[in-house]
């Protein structure tokens, strides 16, 4: 194509073709087509690789954690007295509701296994390096933010499993020195799980954690983009650069498989796998032996082995170093080797927490599955959770409206009932004078007014009563009796 | 990072004709299967949203009125409220509605819905008058159901009856408002 004489300034745009069609309109006004080129022509030293396709990954989990947890929100009410009955109607009645419930469950876990995946390579190929260590701190704090929205999300479905679980993970906050107790009750709203945890995990689940996610995230993208892909460990600067590819197509079409595969790996386990709901939270059950999800069993664990005056150690001092230490790594280790086998002090104390997390979680299974009691306790739950899945959704039952009165027995009162009716009271009112939005409700009304001063605002209403639409009624006064009477009945 | 001289051969604009239009050729593949990937993993979404309308909508729900034997010496129409058990979502609630049972011109029991034909607000039976009287817009009705003044288009709706071991039931409906004729909404 021949060079427009409207070409672009020098540096970077390519020459157009002569601008014309809906795309050049939208390019004038926009200019995505040099977006489009900022984000697709991204370069990656060393050329695409498959290890890099667990950072999109993750981005496309996101995705569809927000989709799918917006779509479960048509049916969830954040309140004690609901949660359970909405999430067992999304489950058990609303077509695909149970699939898309499990898309969500088994998204987090899959979220989570994708973070560790994700931060191993980082670590392992030092990409924290060389100006990337607000990266490496940004993608921290996005793990902590995954974690929290693991940890709120567990709760909502208000069951028996994820009461209990929440109910011990937020004792633990009380472990915690001065503060501790102090913050388990802004968790809880109050010194027991109920209503208000409901609606305090419901608002940092959907609202709070998500939005520090959105901006971190934003963050993480930006400072990704700003350092550029770190490229592999090892190998000759110049020799990488030169092998250099584009993100696209290469890379794209990569992240796109990985995309692919992810989607099956959910559809595939949330189809033949849903996820269960067991029965309804109930803190009086004694006898529930509370576990987390798989991802906080090794923290579970580790707890155990904490009691006493030493468990500050054990449940704040070494995770606080070891997080202490994994957030500020690219400010203390600054030497520009990158290569694991170049590195075996931080490449050996990674791979021992690592092993030492995997063993905490593999010894926390072993041990249940090897106590007869737990074992058998944890099979009964299992089961109780089968049988609740089994059972076809019961609706809330609100209970039946009173009878109507039965027909007034005083002929005055029955009279008056008809002139309530007929003068129209009853449109505003309400049945019985039981009010409506329109106007108050009557019952009662007989011991607070005496009979002619409720004759009185009958006839002559005072301006409140005006104002809300309450027109006079010039009753004669046997029809006003017989009203009164009626209005008098009403309780 | 790198000087831009270096970037030169890389840049989209410096690529060959061939090389553009395979790029261009994997750009419609990619496009063309995320839309179909797209659409695919949106029909659980849509089927979740929808359910409330593709959801097998419950019979109309019957209601007691009371022993039939209460209604013969009717004179004038009466005014009831009837409960009626529903689902609302997920939970099973009483809904209360207004009918009035009645005499057709054939002298039969009937039971009329209070909801005005034409735009649905409640009708009330005004003795002193001995007809049926619409609060919204002056619609006036016989006491058997015909209409006899004002803007509705069609008489009040009778609705479906049945006695049952002496009880007096009916079926409570929805009938479309506005139209001469009468057809039942499900
Ligand atoms: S709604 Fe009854 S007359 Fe208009």
């Amino acid at each position: 194509m021949s060079d427009s004489p409207m070409a672009a300034p020098p540096n970077s745009s390519p020459p157009r073709p002569p601008a014309s069609g809906l795309g050049a309109w939208l390019d004038q006004r926009t200019g995505w087509k040099q977006l489009l080129h900022e984000f697709l022509d991204e370069r990656i030293p060393g050329g695409a690789r498959w290890s890099y396709v667990f950072g999109s990954g993750l981005l496309f989990i996101l995705l569809s954690q927000v989709v799918t947890g917006i779509f479960l929100a048509l049916y969830y009410v954040p309140s004690a007295d609901h949660a359970h009955t909405t999430v067992a109607y999304l489950v058990k009645v609303v077509t695909d509701g149970a699939f898309l419930r499990s898309l969500h469950a088994y998204g987090a876990s899959i979220m989570v296994i994708l973070l560790v995946i994700h931060m191993t390579q980082t670590f392992l190929f030092g990409s924290y390096k060389a100006g990337r260590e607000l990266l490496w701190v940004a993608g921290c704090v996005l793990f902590a933010l995954v974690l929290g929205m693991a940890f709120t999300g567990y709760l909502l479905p208000w069951d028996e499993r994820s009461y209990f679980a929440t109910a011990v993970g937020t004792n633990i906050l009380s472990e915690v020195p001065l503060v501790g107790q102090w913050l388990k009750l802004v968790l809880r709203g109050g010194p027991d799980m109920g209503t208000l945890t409901v609606s305090r995990f419901f608002v940092a689940h959907v609202f709070l954690i998500p939005a520090a996610l959105l901006l971190f995230v934003g963050l993480h993208l930006f400072l990704f983009r700003k350092a550029g892909p770190a490229g592999p460990p090892s190998g000759d600067a110049a020799e990488l650069r030169r092998r250099a590819q584009t993100f696209y197509p290469r890379q794209l079409l990569m992240d796109a498989v990985m995309a692919l595969l992810l989607i099956v790996i959910l559809a595939a386990l949330a189809h033949f796998r849903p996820v269960s709901l067991g029965p309804e939270a109930n803190p009086a059950d004694t006898q529930f032996i509370p576990r987390p999800d798989w991802y906080y069993r090794p923290v579970f664990q580790w707890l155990k082995y904490w009691e006493g005056p030493l468990s500050v150690v054990g449940i704040l001092v070494i995770p606080g170093v070891l997080g202490g230490l994994l957030v500020l790594l690219p400010f203390y280790d600054r030497r520009a080797e990158r290569r694991p086998g170049k590195r075996p002090v931080a490449t050996g104390l990674f791979s021992v927490v690592l092993a030492g997390l995997v063993a905490l979680g593999a010894i926390s299974y072993y041990a249940d599955y090897h106590d007869p009691a737990i074992a058998a306790q944890l099979r009964r739950q299992d089961e109780a959770e089968r049988r609740f899945m089994e059972q076809p959704f019961e609706p809330e039952a609100q209970a039946p409206a009173a009878a109507p009165a039965a027909e007034a027995a005083n002929p005055l009162v029955e009279q008056g009932r008809q002139i309530f009716t007929a003068q129209g009271c009853v449109a505003c009112h309400g049945e019985g004078g039981a009010g409506t939005a329109l106007a108050v409700k009557l019952t009662g009304i007989g011991q607070k007014l005496p009979p002619d001063e409720l004759a009185r605002l009958i006839r002559h209403p005072n301006a409140r009563m005006t104002a809300g639409g309450m027109p006079p009624f010039p009753l004669a006064d046997d029809q006003m009796k017989a009203l009164i009477a009626y209005l008098d009945s009403l309780h | 990072m790198n000087a831009s001289a270096e970037q030169e051969p890389l840049s989209a604009e410096t690529l060959s004709p061939a090389e553009r239009a395979r790029r261009r050729l994997i750009g419609w593949m990619l496009g063309v299967s995320a839309s179909v990937l797209g659409v695919l993993m949106a029909i659980p979404l849509v089927r979740v949203a929808l359910y409330p309308l593709l959801a097998q909508a419950a019979a109309n729900p019957w209601a007691d009125l009371g022993p039939e034997d209460d209604f013969r010496s009717l004179t004038t129409p009466v005014r009831r409220v009837i409960q009626i058990r529903k689902l609302d979502g997920w939970r099973q609630i009483t809904a209360e509605r207004v009918v009035y049972v009645t005499k057709g011109a054939d002298g039969k029991l009937e039971v009329l819905t209070a909801v005005c034909p034409h735009l649905g607000c409640e009708v009330q039976w005004n003795p002193d008058l001995g007809q049926f009287k619409c609060p919204c817009h002056g619609g006036t009705f016989a006491p058997d159901g015909r209409h006899l003044s004002g803007p509705p288009p069609r008489g009040m709706d009778p609705l479906p009856l049945s006695v049952e071991n002496g009880r007096l039931r009916v079926q409570y409906e929805y009938f479309r408002n506005l139209v001469p004729t009468r057809e039942v909404m499900s």
